[in-house]
């Protein structure tokens, strides 16, 4: 997820800017992250005068694509791009090991559990974001949002969110 | 519109599409169906569920079929655009087509019962859905592949919930074993048809589009085996399999179904949040 090479070299400083504008727009639901550190911006392009993002969904049926969708083109017009596109791409499929490890951190100090790596995932519980005790068990596979599981800690018994290996 | 998709391959159209594109595009309106089908009928558990936890577990659910039939359709929308200049969107896909022209299974029409039929329901189209995908991101379509590939990490999750369920009612008590049984025995003799392969999945077999329904048969059956001897569950002998929901033929229930997810788009066509 880096800045497309394959762009004429004097417009790179332009796409680097939209990526570090893309840092301030929010996912609506876990509003501590934004979508880079979601890992949900897949590329930048410049063709011609309009500059068109590629975002991947987290999960098939997320509602806060429309969201997101509208909220980039938002801050791209506040920010005097008036020619933008978001498109939506599938593939490479979206994994949570996209996520940046600042983002996994913020998660943490959010409440919500982050995701482990998806090659140790089997096996392991999360550890509780409150009392960070290791012994937590599963409530429901299904949580608050798809991207979200239900967990309790078994020390400090409270209940939370893990934002679920995907 | 509705002609051309119901019969694309013997009615005259205005732009006549070719055989091979409206076989794909019947392909993919059957890989939609099926889910938005399932998904309005989970969407009656809403608020409903046993406990809190299960009713948001079986909405969320639903939230991700309706998120794959959604690509499903966006695709088949384009398909048809690409082929006939005709206003299609994945909207008249779902709103505007009637029971005949619908290729989901029978199985995921049927009602909801109560909680075992549910599970039973979601079980077997899960578990299909999962050996399904799995092959499906390795079709020669990309589109499709691509769609499977997002799909199959969601419905991994489809399937141990609705597995673990059926553990817990089927080796659970005297009465939540016979409802499972019940369920079972009902709902087996629609599970036939998610592996007689229609024409035009014989026509993506063929391009690599689509799998060989007969080896997704095997898997499903042994993990469905494997599942139903931890749950003290068996499988009914000598089933007669209904056929027929994915070529337009349906059970009396889908005209139902339809009317209600379509009763909206009917009275005020066009009608938006």
């Amino acid at each position: 997820m880096k800045t497309d090479t394959y762009i004429h070299p004097l417009t790179n400083k332009e796409i680097a800017a939209v990526w570090a504008l893309m840092e301030e727009v929010c996912d609506p639901e876990i509003p501590v992250l934004s979508i880079i550190d979601l890992g949900i911006v897949r590329d930048v392009k410049i063709i011609n005068d309009a500059i068109e993002i590629f975002i991947t969904p987290t999960y098939s049926g997320c509602p806060a694509m429309d969201a997101i969708t509208i909220d980039i083109k938002l801050k791209m017009i506040e920010h005097g791009y008036k020619n933008v596109k978001v498109t939506h791409v599938l593939t490479p499929v979206w994994t949570t090991d996209w996520m940046t490890e600042t983002g996994k951190q913020k998660l943490n100090e959010y409440g919500i559990a982050p995701p482990k790596k998806s090659y140790d995932a089997s096996g392991t519980m999360p550890n509780c974001p409150q009392c960070n005790s290791g012994s937590t068990k599963l409530l429901s596979q299904f949580g608050s949002t798809s991207c979200k599981a239900l967990y309790q800690c078994n020390d400090c018994k409270e209940p939370f969110d893990y934002f679920k290996c995907h | 519109m509705n002609t051309l998709i119901n019969q694309p391959t013997n009615q005259p159209t205005n732009q006549p599409i070719n055989q091979s594109t409206s076989q794909l595009i019947n392909y993919t309106l059957h890989l939609a169906d099926s889910n938005l089908i399932l998904t309005q009928r989970n969407a009656a558990w809403c608020g409903h569920g046993p406990i809190l936890e299960q009713d948001i577990a079986i909405t969320n659910i639903t939230l991700d079929l309706i998120g794959q039939c959604r690509n499903f359709y966006q695709y088949a929308a384009q398909l048809i655009n690409q082929s006939t200049n005709q206003p299609i969107t994945e909207d008249s896909l779902a709103y505007h087509r009637t029971e005949r022209e619908f290729k989901n299974s029978l199985l995921v029409e049927q009602q909801n019962g109560d909680w075992a039929h549910t599970i039973v329901r979601q079980l077997f189209y899960s578990t299909y859905q999962y050996f399904l995908y799995e092959q499906l991101q390795k079709s020669t379509d990309t589109n499709i592949a691509g769609i499977a590939a997002k799909s199959y990490k969601e419905v991994k999750y489809h399937v141990s919930w609705s597995s673990e369920w059926a553990i817990r009612l089927g080796d659970g008590t005297e009465e939540s074993r016979k409802k499972m049984q019940t369920a079972i025995n009902e709902l087996y003799t629609y599970t036939g048809e998610l592996f007689t392969p229609t024409e035009y999945e014989q026509e993506m077999l063929k391009i690599g589009v689509a799998p060989d329904l007969a080896m997704i048969k095997q898997s499903w059956l042994t993990k469905i085996y494997e599942i139903f001897e931890e749950a003290t569950l068996s499988i009914p002998e000598k089933v007669f399999m209904q056929t027929g929901g994915k070529t337009g033929t349906h059970s009396e229930q889908l005209g139902y179904i339809l009317s209600e997810l379509q009763y909206l788009q009917r009275v005020y066509p066009g009608a938006e949040w």
